[in-house]
């Protein structure tokens, strides 16, 4: 619309135009329905829609046994699936009192750093492929390749793993394993150089992702910022560091923090922690003895198959851990991991019977996603795409 | 982490002291507080701000049902204090009728934590400007997570080919849900029908 003033000068008025991000879009991640409200090509009020893969894993979980309800997990976060179930398993172990065998604490904390690689190996490389490098997410995808082999190895699922259980882990490492993953750990440094060497200095790359969606330590505290980003932002917060859990105080490492609260800086934090995490592999392949990976109380996790051939009480438990499983004492509790992503928690409710009364889930990316207002105010719309990808949101723990 | 951070009996009784929290416990070695509704926001202010706790962070806020309670929900906010490495739950009661006051003007993260308390379990929240449905689908009916809500919900949703749309319809099962009674009459019994007594006599 243009109108002529009185002073003969031309006034032209835009409307805004809201537009419609999603939700079917390569670069939003899932399903992220985004409704953007534009000036031109600026980004002047951002709305996220969610619940777009909204299952009713809370409601589902409240009518399953606690072993039952474990598989959920896998189901939330499905690019870090063993990090939720250990939030479940430590809620549940916490409620019940027991106490996890040193071995199986051993290789949980192994599996949430293989995990975490897995994690920011994926989250990394795609987020450079929505700002436009196709290479990295060919080579990122080799390199989780040999991860989810771990996984399969040890849980026989690549993704759905169901491997960390109340009360420890589902089975031994097969004989094998640990050389395998000590070998990966070894090569997996120089992998990450390469990596580094596309993109640190990339002129492309830091021209779309420096200064782009700067929070500031204040304001990624108040929004509930956790993990890689609330670091980015100059927070040294880890909780494997500061509420310890498992093995994680036992095994040395550095938490990689930034300065801005930028793009860039969540990115580099996300290669650094990588980096720590071979380190931490390492050392938990290093401490590792055999034993037991699994609490020896029969109340809480199954006996083993050979067992069961010659004794009628081995019997008696399996099919009883099988049908009603075991009933967790009343209480709750709000048992939180430093997932890949930031904070996992879980509020558990328990009332003395086999199943949560309640189990409410903590996903992380739903206090990103909601910073997406602040985040993403004033900026281009391709740079919209650059904050969602280095936020690293999943859907399927965003929606539960 | 800091080494002179204030022990947990010591957050405790701090907490307890202030204006609008009705007790302060430690379950399983976390803090739990109860705390009166009205005054909510100026506790949540004083829990954010104050120099000993600095609760900054709200990490969580959910809605537990409990239909057989006169006041049924119950409001959980967790709070995280990352200058102390401590973390605080505080808890509210409330119904269906009475609006609890919004902390999105003390957390700018509360708002879609109560928007999905509010979509979850119909809790209302007064001063919340942006109190929409949030996870569940447009135009839901219901509150899914309400212990009377069923698991199955009331409508299913299908493609129509004839009528060339999606169309919601109401729910058939082809087999009823089956939910197993596991609360064993035997297991945990301490006093047999017609023992009461003896039970009473055992527990002096």
């Amino acid at each position: 619309m243009s109108e002529t003033t009185a002073a003969g000068k031309r006034v032209v008025t835009i409307d805004s135009l809201a537009m419609n991000f999603g939700p079917q879009h390569p670069a939003a991640h899932g399903v992220l329905r985004l409704i953007l409200e534009m000036d031109g090509e600026v980004v002047e009020r951002a709305d996220p829609h969610i619940g777009l893969l909204h299952r009713g894993t809370e409601k589902l979980i409240e009518h399953k046994t606690y072993i039952q309800a474990v598989p959920y997990f896998d189901r939330l976060d499905y690019v870090s699936p063993m990090c939720c179930e250990h939030a479940f398993a430590l809620a549940v172990e916490k409620l019940a009192g027991i106490e996890v065998p040193e071995r199986g604490k051993w290789i949980r904390t192994l599996f949430a750093e293989i995990t975490r690689v897995l994690n920011h190996l994926l989250n990394i490389t795609s987020y450079m492929m929505d700002v436009g490098a196709i290479t990295p997410i060919l080579w990122g995808f080799e390199e989780r390749e040999k991860l989810l082999e771990f996984h399969e190895a040890a849980s026989g699922a690549r993704f759905h793993a169901n491997y960390f259980r109340p009360g420890g882990v589902s089975k031994d490492l097969p004989a094998g394993l640990a050389d395998r993953i000590a070998d990966w750990a070894q090569s997996f440094p120089r992998f990450i150089d390469d990596l580094e060497e596309l993109l640190t200095a990339n002129r492309i790359w830091k021209q779309r992702t420096v200064d782009i969606g700067v929070i500031g330590a204040e304001d990624a505290l108040a929004w509930g910022f956790s993990g890689p980003c609330l670091r980015a932002s100059g927070v040294p917060w880890d909780l494997r560091r500061a509420q310890p859990y498992d093995m994680y105080g036992s095994v040395a490492f550095a938490i990689p923090v930034g300065r801005n609260g930028d793009c860039y800086d969540r990115y580099l934090v996300r290669m650094g922690e990588m980096r720590e995490s071979v380190k931490i592999i390492e050392q938990c392949l290093a401490h590792m003895r055999p034993g037991p990976v699994k609490v020896q109380d029969r109340k809480f996790t199954p006996p083993t198959r050979a067992e069961m051939k010659h004794s009628m009480e081995a019997l008696i438990h399996h099919f009883k851990l099988y049908t009603e499983g075991f009933h967790v004492p009343a209480g709750a509790t709000y048992t939180v991991v430093e997932a890949p992503k930031g904070e996992f928690g879980v509020y558990l409710v328990a009332d003395g019977t086999n199943r949560p009364y309640r189990c409410k889930i903590r996903p992380t990316g739903f206090a990103f996603l909601q910073a997406i207002e602040v985040l993403g105010r004033r900026h281009m719309l391709a740079d919209v795409v650059a904050i969602i990808g280095s936020l690293d949101v999943v859907f399927g723990e965003i929606d539960r | 982490m800091p080494e002179n951070k204030p022990g947990l009996a010591g957050l405790s009784e701090h907490i307890a002291a202030l204006p609008g929290v009705r007790s302060v416990s430690a379950e399983k070695g976390e803090l739990v507080a109860h705390a009166e509704r009205a005054p909510l926001v100026a506790l949540m202010t004083r829990l954010r701000d104050d120099p000993l706790l600095r609760f900054a962070q709200v990490m969580d806020i959910c809605g537990v049902d409990w239909p057989e309670r006169t006041e049924r929900f119950d409001v959980v906010y967790n709070l995280l204090s990352v200058a102390l490495n401590q973390r605080l739950r505080v808890i509210i009661t409330t119904d269906e009728g009475s609006p609890v006051p919004s902390v999105a003007a003390v957390w700018p993260a509360a708002t879609w934590w109560e928007r999905e308390a509010w979509d979850l379990f119909g809790i209302a929240f007064s001063g919340q400007p942006d109190l929409r449905r949030i996870l569940t689908d447009y135009g839901f009916e219901g509150h899914p997570l309400r212990k009377d809500f069923p698991l199955t919900g009331h409508v299913e949703l299908r493609y129509d080919e004839d009528r060339k749309s999606v169309v919601y319809e109401p729910v058939k099962l082809v087999q009823d849900f089956r939910n197993f009674d596991f609360v064993s009459p035997w297991e945990g019994i301490t006093t047999l029908p017609g023992d009461e007594k003896a039970h009473q006599e055992r527990q002096k």
